[in-house]
């Protein structure tokens, strides 16, 4: 590979990752970005739940100790940050950051940009006005039918404010609900002054981004080849290192676990892979068959020929609706006989619960190691299981059938089968459900409200 | 031969809604096209019955060697909504490569050799 490189080092890949990995990323070795992503589908309502509760909640909390703890080593090293850590409040992410650093040393200040604009909650009605439909992608029922019921409403964005930012000189740049990709390709855009029509160049970039977000399963995390070759105790995450025609390499610090292979790279490309000749994103449209993979030995592996099309003119919308309430509870029985004693717990239950009168949209029963996790029927060999775990969940629109419902878990323990244990953990939780409500909108409808915030700390 | 899938093949799963991913990679490129041919839609579509009930979507990838299947309504309505204890499909991956696949005999120990490290799985590439 001839030209400059530019390392782009993967952190986080949910909210709730390892908090080491970041740390390691800038202290083992040459990065010049750190991407750190933060949001699932899901995240979004948990942040805006936190929100309603307090004004200046709504981000990814870790984020901020994180990069207090980073600062002096990010201004020495020359590292910068791109991440969506805030999540439905950026500026209260901005301002916890600015307040934090007052107390921490180092060389010159820090320069902090906040994207935001991605959030359409306080507009959902001025835009249905104007004839945004917001139309469910996979139903396509108008988003009128659920209106009232709306808790977060957030619009994937792109690289331009993420362009803007880096063009400010901003040593972090937080946003919303940047699209996951773009954290990584935002940088290398820059770096490398694509042209924004540059469409195989940027669907590089997002190839790069896809293998990135996902934290350490592109370098050995939850690899299923060879899994038992893996060390994963401290595991280095995912660097890319990117030149200026597009192609890059995986690799990962040395002296860390983890292993970058082409085995560990493809796992992670066929990772929540759609249609791969229409890999949608705010800038692009990447074709993930024309990648190729080369695994150069020694915990590197380059991609190359990626091609793309032209970006469309619509961005998806993440919404998330209440829809009711569930609870699940579980209890594990000992053999003999576990599984038919843990059928007859279930049997019990739904007698009581019938009694009661308790009415559910769904009640399922699952019989944890007994074939749970792919729905399959117990074979003759799960006769002689020493344990089964009986895990049965609910859900109704309305919370009281499902309180009662946790009511009459613990009542199986002396009045149901025996060998019966693994309750220590209370009644189960009544949790509100959040469904997901994918939609597109018209790209200029969001982008006319983008901004870029910048402050020194 | 008949041999599980896992003889050939390695695989990773994830959602996006109420549809699960599953991505099934070769060992080997000569595995490929033994993929195309015998993990059919129609195969994993009865291989997760249990929970699959809608279609399965199947995308070829033969620059990686590997396939992509998409498994609609698999997920008991998908994020929170889901009363499922892999509500997120993430055990599919292992799940697939259960499923029985005929194969030459000299595929399978090609791919016995990638497993044991004696080859590479795929061409080596030059820095």
């Amino acid at each position: 590979m001839a030209g400059r490189i530019v390392r782009v080092a993967s952190g986080q890949g949910f909210w709730g990752d390892w908090q080491e990995a970041p740390k390691l990323q800038v202290r083992s070795g040459d990065i010049d970005y750190l991407m750190l992503d933060y949001l699932a589908e899901i995240t979004m309502s948990i942040l805006q739940k936190q929100r309603v509760k307090n004004p200046a909640a709504g981000y990814a909390r870790d984020f901020v100790p994180l990069m207090l703890d980073l600062a002096p080593e990010l201004v020495e090293g020359g590292v910068r940050v791109v991440t969506n850590a805030g999540g439905v409040n950026p500026a209260a992410c901005r301002d916890a950051l600015v307040a934090g650093l007052a107390d921490v040393k180092t060389t010159r200040p820090l320069r902090i940009a906040i994207v935001t604009g991605d959030d359409l909650m306080d507009r959902l009605g001025d835009l249905l006005d104007a004839g945004h439909e917001l139309r469910n992608m996979e139903t396509g029922a108008p988003l009128s039918d659920i209106r009232d019921r709306v808790y977060s409403a957030n619009a994937y964005i792109g690289m331009e404010p993420i362009l803007e930012a880096l063009g400010q000189g901003a040593d972090i740049i937080v946003t919303g609900r940047s699209t996951d990709t773009a954290l990584t390709y935002g940088p290398l855009v820059h770096e490398f002054g694509w042209a924004h029509d540059d469409w195989d160049r940027i669907a590089a970039g997002v190839v790069a981004g896809h293998i990135n977000e996902c934290g350490a399963q592109a370098a050995g995390g939850n690899t299923l080849f060879d899994w038992q070759g893996v060390d994963l105790a401290i595991p280095g995450y995912p660097i890319i290192e990117a030149t200026a025609d597009g192609s890059f390499v995986v690799t990962k610090h040395p002296g860390l676990g983890g292993r970058v292979t082409w085995t560990s790279v493809t796992e992670q490309l066929v990772y929540e892979m759609g249609d791969p000749a229409d890999y949608i994103t705010p800038d692009c449209v990447a074709d993930f068959g024309t990648v190729t993979v080369a695994d150069l030995g020694g915990d590197r592996v380059r991609v190359s020929g990626v091609t793309g099309g032209p970006r469309t003119d619509l961005l998806k919308v993440s919404i998330a609706y209440h829809d009711g309430f569930k609870a699940t509870g579980s209890l594990t029985y000992a053999g003999p006989d576990a599984l038919a004693k843990a059928r007859r717990a279930d049997e019990v239950l739904r007698a009581r619960l019938d009694r009661a009168g308790l009415v559910f949209d769904e009640i399922r029963t699952e019989f944890v190691g007994a074939g749970a996790c792919l729905g399959l029927e117990p074979g003759p060999s799960a006769a002689d299981l020493p344990e089964v775990g009986l895990r049965v969940g609910v859900r109704a629109p309305d919370r009281t059938p499902v309180e009662a419902f946790t009511r009459e878990i613990a009542p199986l323990i002396l009045a149901g089968p025996p060998s019966v244990t693994g309750f220590a953990g209370g009644r189960p939780r009544v949790q509100e459900v959040m469904a997901y409500w994918p939609a597109l909108i018209d790209r200029t409808a969001v982008e006319s409200e983008l901004r870029v915030e910048v402050s020194d700390a | 031969m008949k041999v599980p899938l896992s003889r050939i093949a390695f695989a990773r799963s994830g959602d996006k809604g109420d549809t699960a991913n599953v991505g099934v990679i070769a060992l080997a490129p000569e595995a490929y096209e033994h993929l195309v041919n015998q993990v059919t839609p129609e195969r994993v579509r009865a291989h997760f019955a249990g929970v699959c009930r809608g279609d399965v979507e199947r995308f070829e990838l033969p620059n990686l060697s590997a396939l992509n299947f998409l498994l609609h309504e698999s997920l008991g309505g998908g994020g929170t909504v889901s009363l499922m204890l892999d509500a997120q499909g993430k055990t599919f991956g292992a799940g697939i490569l259960a499923l029985e696949v005929e194969v030459p005999e000299d595929v399978v120990a090609v791919c016995d050799r990638v497993v044991a490290g004696e080859i590479p799985g795929r061409p080596p590439g030059e820095e």
